[in-house]
């Protein structure tokens, strides 16, 4: 009807960043990591109801095999050394998120052993506020990173050696 | 009554004079003593008086409201007797240490071990005096009064417009 087929049927023809990207944000694998009480919500978002993997998101119980970590909780100072190695563990291309008011600001706990947002350590990709966040915001907050992941330029092609990686430009 | 409890008879008999206080409140009984005496009490509370588990050791850090900085707490409990008794210990900030309680009760060596983490007060002849909270490299003592809030490498909090 009009439109040229010249590679005949079932060859469809994209860019490498699309089938990329896609394929990354369609299978965000989270890193099984809970804290403190978000990750109870964690858990519920995980669960029957919400179930999280209806987005190919499966929680992994090990971070060689994870490229996302969902900081969900308090993270105390004592516990920030293994949340470093946890990360540094995980293999590259890596997302974090920031779950919860603790894990964004430290909360309501400005005390003395409490780290003030995760962020002091680790590269926040998205920040869900809430305390703790209901499943939905959880849910809306994955499909943010998702949607960060879409629109990632060259990151296959820079850590295969061709060309950089293209930043976004500030919104 | 206080005066008529069997631990406060037997210990004004035999430990009179390292007696300082003795309170009763709502029906809960504590003895003040002398840090020196803490575990000729301590050991005869449990070998004579059955008080055979030790529920709690704490402390208290009355900074500036009293001569004797802190006070050590036992809270001490009958299993065959089935009463409560508090034991209090007043430790000075210049001589802040008391003789462990780890000779009476194995259970005092982690309670004890929270007590020096958090307002160090050193326990004699501790077979494991270490940090148990706060990380082996921590410095101060969190829950002494004039730890600041928010840790000492941060300016503290003057209110929500801070």
């Amino acid at each position: 009807m009009g439109v040229d087929n010249p590679l005949g049927d079932n060859i469809i023809t994209t860019s490498l960043d699309k089938l990329v990207n896609w394929s990354r944000k369609s299978s965000i694998w989270p890193m099984t990591f809970g804290l403190a009480c978000c990750a109870i919500e964690m858990m519920a978002t995980g669960a029957a109801h919400n179930d999280l993997d209806r987005f190919g998101i499966i929680f992994r119980a090990s971070p060689r095999q994870s490229d996302c970590i969902i900081i969900a909780g308090t993270v105390t100072k004592k516990m920030l050394p293994v949340i470093k190695t946890v990360y540094e563990q995980m293999p590259e291309p890596k997302w974090v998120i920031a779950m919860g008011a603790c894990a964004c600001s430290g909360g309501i706990f400005d005390t003395y052993s409490v780290v003030q947002g995760i962020d002091e350590a680790l590269p926040v990709d998205v920040y869900i506020p809430g305390c703790p966040p209901r499943p939905e915001a959880l849910l809306y907050g994955i499909m943010k990173l998702q949607d960060k992941i879409w629109d990632e330029k060259n990151s296959f092609g820079s850590a295969i050696g061709m060309g950089e990686r293209i930043e976004p430009a500030a919104a | 009554m206080a005066e008529n409890n069997r631990a406060v008879l037997k210990l004004k008999e035999k430990f009179a004079a390292s007696i300082i206080d003795v309170v009763e409140f709502r029906g809960e009984v504590t003895v003040t003593v002398n840090k020196d005496d803490i575990i000729a009490i301590l050991s005869y509370l449990k070998q004579s008086l059955q008080y055979n588990l030790l529920t709690d050791v704490t402390a208290v850090d009355y900074l500036g409201k009293r001569a004797d900085r802190f006070m050590v707490v036992y809270q001490l409990y009958s299993i065959p007797q089935k009463d409560r008794l508090r034991i209090k210990a007043p430790v000075a900030e210049a001589d802040s240490r008391i003789q462990s309680a780890t000779q009476v009760w194995k259970t005092a060596n982690w309670l004890e071990r929270e007590v020096y983490d958090l307002f160090g007060i050193t326990f004699e002849n501790h077979p494991d005096l270490r940090r148990i909270l706060m990380t082996p490299d921590w410095e101060g003592h969190p829950l002494r009064k004039d730890y600041p809030l928010q840790g000492p490498g941060r300016e503290p909090y003057k209110g929500r417009l801070s």
